[in-house]
Parts: structure tokens; C-alpha cells; sequence
């Protein structure tokens, strides 16, 4: 069982085994927010229960554009920072197109961190097999806390739901997933991963999420 | 200032042998309650009891700052709001940022700057806002102590966790956790808040005084207002517990 610790508390001696979620400050480990400790006789690590997304480079994220410019698009991407999309890294641009005819605002679109400077002015590619912009399925928010539960160790809890509904999901970073196939399993997958970021951090996860889609799919009648 | 236990005319008696008018010793505390994540849309929030005070604390961000001037290339943005509500006090305040709302929020600011870690989130802010529903005495420590658990509560990275409390005048003894009668008739009112760290104090965060003190009175205060923050601690650390204990029993 994994403690919760709050701001300032005391969670090792040791500067060297200092990780994620805490600070040194003469010699010693304190937590910067609340979380789960995760202590090891390497490492000393605090798993976040709450807090917003903060963009690092390489994620996979889904965004809403607010704003079409003439070199490109601002993307909300549900963090303290909107992100900008350059039109060079929209591949579906052509010269001849104007920017509000590829992308208007409204529009979701599935993205990658490709940079951020130290102003934290953050930029995105769609140069990117995962990368589209989104026309139909759904977007489902969570909190982006929760969002390693729902993918899961290596992927399994994503891959459990995908061959499990036979639905396409993609997961973005900052807590919104895109969801797409059969209407009926799409809201079985909508609602498993509701439950997932309510139970984030139990124990036998994956085994409840097995039990509860083999439920809701008798109860909806799909095979 | 020289101090006589008889009654002055239209004043009231406060301390009555070791107890005092609402029947507390002097180092006691108010009742209070605590309660985390009570507002959904907030990213966190806090209700708080502290004797007849009534507070609720929310928290958003950190997030964009508008509008854009405000903003720090280098570190968040803090804005905090105190604001009394009209039906908080006996005579109907005018609604609204008044001299005293804006200097307690000014104050109460800066001694949330000094534990939140700033420099993590540059170009953002993180909105605080505390609503005073009903008042008593000590507000502005029980909005600290409010704010403190909404800040914990929205996963801002911080320091430690402050705790306020206040310590009193009244009739010559210093008491601790003052309520209205003691603030309105007693010589003193002295406001302190304290970081706390590694369940310790490391340092002061607010300090203000009215009225008059001596150097030693000063010293007992001091004393008074560790022992009430370290009590008052212990209460915003169950609250926040309580809220996600759900999470540590049984986790993988």
C-alpha cells in the first residue's frame, strides 16, 4: 500500500534517490504535491492524484482549435498554455488551400508535442502516423492524472479495451481520448474508462475492466 | 499601557479566572471543520469552519493569465481574493473590494507566494478566491487555512502547507484563537501564519498586529500561535486524507 503524502512532507534523506513530485532543500527529500509515494531503495517518487497537464515534448495529445492565423492554428490543449500548429507541420496543407478550409475553429485535432521553448510557447506536428484531425467518433475528458491507468502497463489497458469492443482509441496525453467505431461499444468503452479514472489506483484493475465490459455488453446485447 | 482587572466603563469582562467568555482556556482552540473538494467545477476547493466563521476557498490553475500583460515569462501569476459576503456581518456590508478586503488579500498573497512554487509554471496563474460567508473574528486566518487545503487539493506544487492562526490581548492575558468579543474589546490582535514542512514549523508567513504588546507578551503569543497552527495542521491534513483515502487503501 502506497502512503498519501502532502506538501512538505518528509519523504527521504537522501538527494540522490529524489524523483518525480518532490524537491532537496539542505540534503533532504520533501513532496511538492499531493500524490501516492512510491519508494524504493533507489528511487523516491510521488504519483499525482490531481493537477493540470503540463506539455512535454513528444506527447501525444488531442486539442480543439480556438483560432485560425495566417501561419497556422492555436490549439487548446486543455494545459495552462495554448499550443500552436505551424502550417509546414500540417501535411493535409497545400499551398493552393487557405488555413481555415483544412483546419476552422471547433475542429479536434490528434497531435505531437514538437517543441517548447523556455517560454513554454509550445508548438505541434501533425507529421505523424497517430496525427489526423478528428471528423467523427467521440472525445471523451478525464483527468489527466489518470491518464497512465487508462493506458496501462506497456499499453494493456488500451489494448484490453481495443480488442475487447473492437473500437479504435486513441489516448491523449492531457486527458482527452478519442474514441471511434460501433455506437453501442463506443459507449460500453466511454463509460469502462470512466470507471477507470474513478478506480485509478486500485488493485486488479484490469480484471474488473474484463468483468465490467463482459457485463455491459450482455446488457446491450452485442454477441 | 498599564493594565487594571476592573471593569472600564462600556467595556465588557473577558476572562473570567482561567476560562474566558464562550467558556475556552486561554491556549484553546474554536471548533473547527474541515472539508476538501467540495466544488466540482473548481480544480480545488475547501469549506472551513473556525468557530462562527464560515469560508470556501477555490482554486483554478495554474492556467492562462488575462489579461496577457499580467503575465510573468518567468513564473505563475498568484491572485487571491478575499471578499466578504453583504450577509456576513451584522450590519449589511456594501458588496464589493473595500481598503481592508484589499490589503488582507494583499497580505494573505504573499504569504501564499512564499510556498508555491512559482517558477514551475511560467506565463500561467493560479486564481485563489476565498468567500467569507459569516465572520468572527480571524477571517483572514481562516481563509488561509481554507485556501491552504484548496491549493492541496488542486495538486499546485508547494513547499509545505500554511497554517494560520491568531492570537489576542484581552484584559492583560494573551489568548489564543480570538472570537469577536476579544477582537473588538481587547487590546491586541496579532494574525500569524506559518509554513509548515516535515510536520514542523520552518517559518512565518504573515505576521500583523493591532493594538499594543510587550516584547515577552509578544513571546507568548508567538508560543500560543505554534501550539493552535500545529493543531490546525493536523485538521487540514485529516480533510485532505479523508477526501482521497479511497486511493491508498488497496492500490497496485
Amino acid at each position: 500500500m502506497r502512503p498519501i503524502v502532502l506538501p512538505g512532507d518528509l519523504v527521504a534523506t537522501n538527494p540522490k534517490v529524489a524523483g518525480f513530485g518532490t524537491y532537496v532543500e539542505n540534503g533532504k527529500v520533501y513532496s511538492k504535491i499531493l500524490g501516492l509515494l512510491d519508494k524504493t531503495e533507489t528511487s523516491v517518487r510521488i504519483i499525482p492524484l490531481k493537477g493540470r497537464y503540463i506539455p512535454s515534448v513528444g506527447d501525444v495529445v488531442i486539442g480543439i482549435v480556438r483560432e485560425v492565423s495566417a501561419n497556422g492554428w492555436n490549439v487548446d490543449i486543455y494545459s495552462p498554455y495554448q499550443a500552436f500548429l505551424p502550417l509546414s507541420e500540417n501535411p493535409e496543407f497545400k499551398p493552393n488551400k487557405k488555413p481555415n478550409e483544412v483546419l476552422s475553429i471547433g475542429d479536434a485535432i490528434i497531435a505531437k508535442v514538437l517543441n517548447i521553448d523556455p517560454k513554454m510557447k509550445v508548438t505541434l506536428t501533425m507529421k505523424d502516423k497517430v496525427c489526423r484531425s478528428i471528423r467523427f467518433g467521440r472525445i471523451v475528458f478525464i483527468n489527466p492524472a489518470r491518464v497512465p491507468r487508462v493506458i496501462g502497463k506497456k499499453g494493456s489497458m488500451v489494448k484490453l479495451l481495443k480488442s475487447e469492443l473492437g473500437i479504435q482509441i486513441i489516448v491523449g496525453q492531457n486527458g482527452l481520448i478519442w474514441i471511434s467505431g460501433d455506437r453501442k461499444k463506443v459507449s460500453i468503452g466511454e463509460e469502462a474508462i470512466y470507471v477507470i479514472e474513478e478506480e485509478a489506483h486500485t488493485d486488479g484493475l484490469t480484471d474488473r475492466i474484463t468483468e465490467f465490459i463482459k457485463r455491459r455488453k450482455s446488457d446491450v446485447g452485442i454477441e | 499601557m498599564s493594565e487594571s482587572n476592573e471593569e472600564k466603563k462600556d467595556e465588557i469582562q473577558l476572562i473570567f479566572g482561567d476560562k474566558r467568555l464562550d467558556g475556552r482556556r486561554f491556549d484553546e482552540l474554536r471548533n473547527i471543520k474541515i472539508e476538501a473538494g467540495i466544488l466540482k467545477r473548481a480544480d480545488g476547493s475547501c469549506y472551513l469552519e473556525m468557530g462562527k466563521n464560515i469560508v470556501v476557498a477555490a482554486v483554478y490553475g495554474p492556467r492562462e493569465v488575462h489579461p496577457r500583460h499580467l503575465q510573468n515569462p518567468s513564473k505563475a501569476v498568484i491572485r487571491y481574493r478575499y471578499n466578504m459576503a453583504p450577509f456576513s456581518v451584522e450590519e449589511r456590508k456594501r458588496p464589493g473590494p473595500d481598503r481592508r478586503s484589499v490589503e488582507i488579500s494583499k497580505v494573505s498573497r504573499e504569504a501564499l507566494e512564499a510556498v508555491i512554487m512559482k517558477e514551475l509554471f511560467p506565463r500561467s496563474g493560479i486564481d485563489i478566491f476565498v468567500e467569507v460567508l459569516q465572520a468572527d473574528a480571524g477571517s483572514r486566518t481562516a481563509c488561509l487555512n481554507a485556501a491552504s487545503v484548496a491549493l492541496v487539493d488542486a495538486g499546485v506544487p508547494m513547499k509545505g502547507m500554511i497554517t494560520s492562526v491568531a492570537v489576542a490581548k484581552a484584559d492583560g492575558v494573551m489568548v489564543l484563537d480570538p472570537m469577536k468579543e476579544e477582537d473588538n474589546y481587547g487590546e491586541a490582535d496579532i494574525p500569524f501564519a506559518f509554513l509548515i514542512r516535515g510536520g514542523k514549523i520552518e517559518s512565518i508567513a504573515l505576521l500583523q498586529m493591532d493594538g499594543r504588546v510587550t516584547k515577552d507578551e509578544l513571546r507568548e503569543a508567538f508560543k500560543l500561535a505554534k501550539k493552535g497552527a500545529m493543531e490546525i495542521y493536523k485538521l487540514q491534513k485529516e480533510a485532505i486524507m479523508k477526501k482521497y483515502i479511497s486511493e491508498s487503501v488497496e492500490n497496485g
